[in-house]
């Protein structure tokens, strides 16, 4: 596989990435260790869908390919589920975003 | 490695991997008797039915036109039966002599010329079997991996889509390329979010120049809607799947292109070169609007990949489905070709599923029915050229 399987149970996609994809429903509380990044998932993470390898301060970007995905709208602690009610686009035009978002 | 197929010579040297008569309707007024014809026909007679008018501004004509002759000219199709209704802004002789210059055999039918509907229905079903006998004729030939114009779609994406099945393609595109061929992937809204990484391995300047304008024109032309693509995608039942921006979602479709260098990008239905790597169209993110495009842009296969399900097929290409989703290859295993899950489940690597995927086009190629195929799962639409979007050409000029 592309990227690194942490635990059997989630997929970090590259080594910059400050999420990783959850492979199969984790449960809130599952700790997921892989990679020294040991992490306890805060949230029910369905499958697809992404938590945080590290707290995030509102308005940080977010990483995922390596590449920014988009920003958080408030903190974000380690383990919790990222998703469109924490993060948002930060550039529609990729091209266009300054040197600080890529 | 072995990357042979026995396929169809065509006149004009391009190779077939099907030997359809297309039943091609120059408007929505013409699209009941040509499927009525293929159905009546058999199997090896496919229609085209859409729902374009009989009168489209110029511009919209003219890609009406330039599809149906791209699909009619498509090497998958041996002879072509092109039915007008009588009226139309696109003329059946118009679409015949242009798909009649690659050689193969063409013949007209005009709904309002012989008598109404079921005189049209008797004349046409007698020209298509007249059709056949011709395009029986064709040669079967041994041909290579470097003659295949693969289009590579996604629809009904979810995580999975960017972390298995389209990683899993762009390994299987990077080997067609590798063997000489072409292989190309459309949906220019898809690219936002994404566009950057794509100009930085486009092949000279003016290529990037044109990917980039051709993005900013997408999102305009949204604008102009009154949709705002950052808002609207990724789509609710993308966000459901997982994803989150626009970003995520165009970061996970780029990669079923893989990872060599941009040669090229081409309008909706232009023809896409033989031999000629990785080559992007510009299509609407539509997915059967767009299979259509590269179809008529003369790609003999599709590989499409889907996390949440799709059924999509096209009349007159096989299109492999890949799910990258286990779930979804369990559920819906009938209407799949390819299982990328085993990546998600960590049984198979990516770099292993890539050339199954390969494998299974080839496969294709060689006469192996798709699932698509097997189902008869045919949409066909044109992509209309939106009056707000001539607008903006006439304020460009």
């Amino acid at each position: 596989m592309k990227g690194t399987l942490i635990d059997g149970v989630a997929l970090v996609l590259h080594e910059d990435d400050t999420v990783a994809t959850a492979l199969e429903d984790l449960a809130a509380g599952r700790d997921v260790d892989g990679e020294g990044r040991m992490v306890t998932v805060a949230d029910d993470v369905p499958f697809g869908h992404t938590f945080a390898l590290d707290s995030l301060s509102s308005g940080e970007t977010v990483r995922k390919y390596g590449e920014v995905i988009g920003r958080t709208t408030r903190d974000v602690a380690a383990g919790e589920w990222v998703h469109t009610h924490n993060i948002e686009s930060t550039r529609g035009r990729g091209d266009v975003a300054t040197e600080a978002e890529r | 490695m072995e990357t042979e197929f026995t396929g169809y010579r065509r006149e004009n040297g391009r190779i077939g991997v099907r030997n359809h008569v297309a039943v091609l309707p120059t408007s929505v007024a013409a699209s009941s008797v040509a499927r009525g014809v293929a159905d009546e026909a058999g199997t090896w007679a496919r229609a085209t039915p859409h729902q374009m008018g009989t009168t489209q501004p110029p511009e919209a004509s003219a890609q009406t036109e330039r599809v149906l002759a791209g699909v009619g000219r498509n090497p998958n199709v041996g002879a072509a039966l092109v039915v007008e209704f009588g009226t139309e802004d696109v003329r059946a002789d118009d679409v015949a002599d242009r798909i009649a210059r690659t050689g193969k055999p063409v013949e007209t039918l005009s709904v309002r010329a012989v008598g109404g509907t079921r005189p049209a229905l008797e004349r046409g079903a007698a020209t298509a079997e007249a059709l056949n006998e011709a395009a029986a004729e064709a040669r079967r030939e041994t041909a290579d991996a470097s003659e295949l114009v693969v289009g590579v779609e996604c629809g009904g994406s979810d995580a999975t889509s960017g972390i298995a099945a389209n990683p899993a393609v762009g390994e299987a595109c990077d080997r067609l390329v590798a063997a000489g061929g072409t292989a190309s992937f459309s949906e220019t809204p898809e690219f936002i979010g994404a566009e950057h990484v794509l100009a930085e391995r486009c092949v000279d300047a003016e290529t990037k120049e044109r990917l980039l304008e051709r993005v900013e024109r997408r999102e305009a032309t949204a604008d102009l809607m009154g949709v705002d693509l950052r808002g609207a995608q990724p789509s609710p039942g993308n966000q459901e799947g997982g994803l989150t921006t626009i970003e995520e979602k165009s970061l996970g479709a780029i990669s079923k292109g893989g990872t060599t260098p941009v040669r090229g990008i081409v309008d909706y239905a232009e023809q896409l070169p033989v031999g000629g790597g990785l080559v992007l169209m510009d299509t609407p993110g539509y997915d059967v609007e767009s299979v259509v495009g590269k179809v008529a842009g003369g790609a003999q296969v599709i590989v499409f990949t889907t996390g949440r399900g799709s059924t999509t097929g096209n009349p007159v290409a096989p299109v492999l489905k890949v799910t990258g989703n286990p779930r979804t290859w369990e559920r819906m295993s009938a209407n799949m070709d390819v299982n990328a899950g085993t990546v998600v489940e960590g049984e198979e690597a990516v770099e292993a599923v890539g050339e199954r995927v390969f494998r299974s086009v080839l496969d294709a190629a060689d006469g192996k029915r798709t699932a698509a195929e097997t189902r008869r799962m045919e949409e066909f639409a044109i992509t209309e050229v939106q009056p707000s979007e001539l607008g903006e050409e006439v304020r460009r000029a």
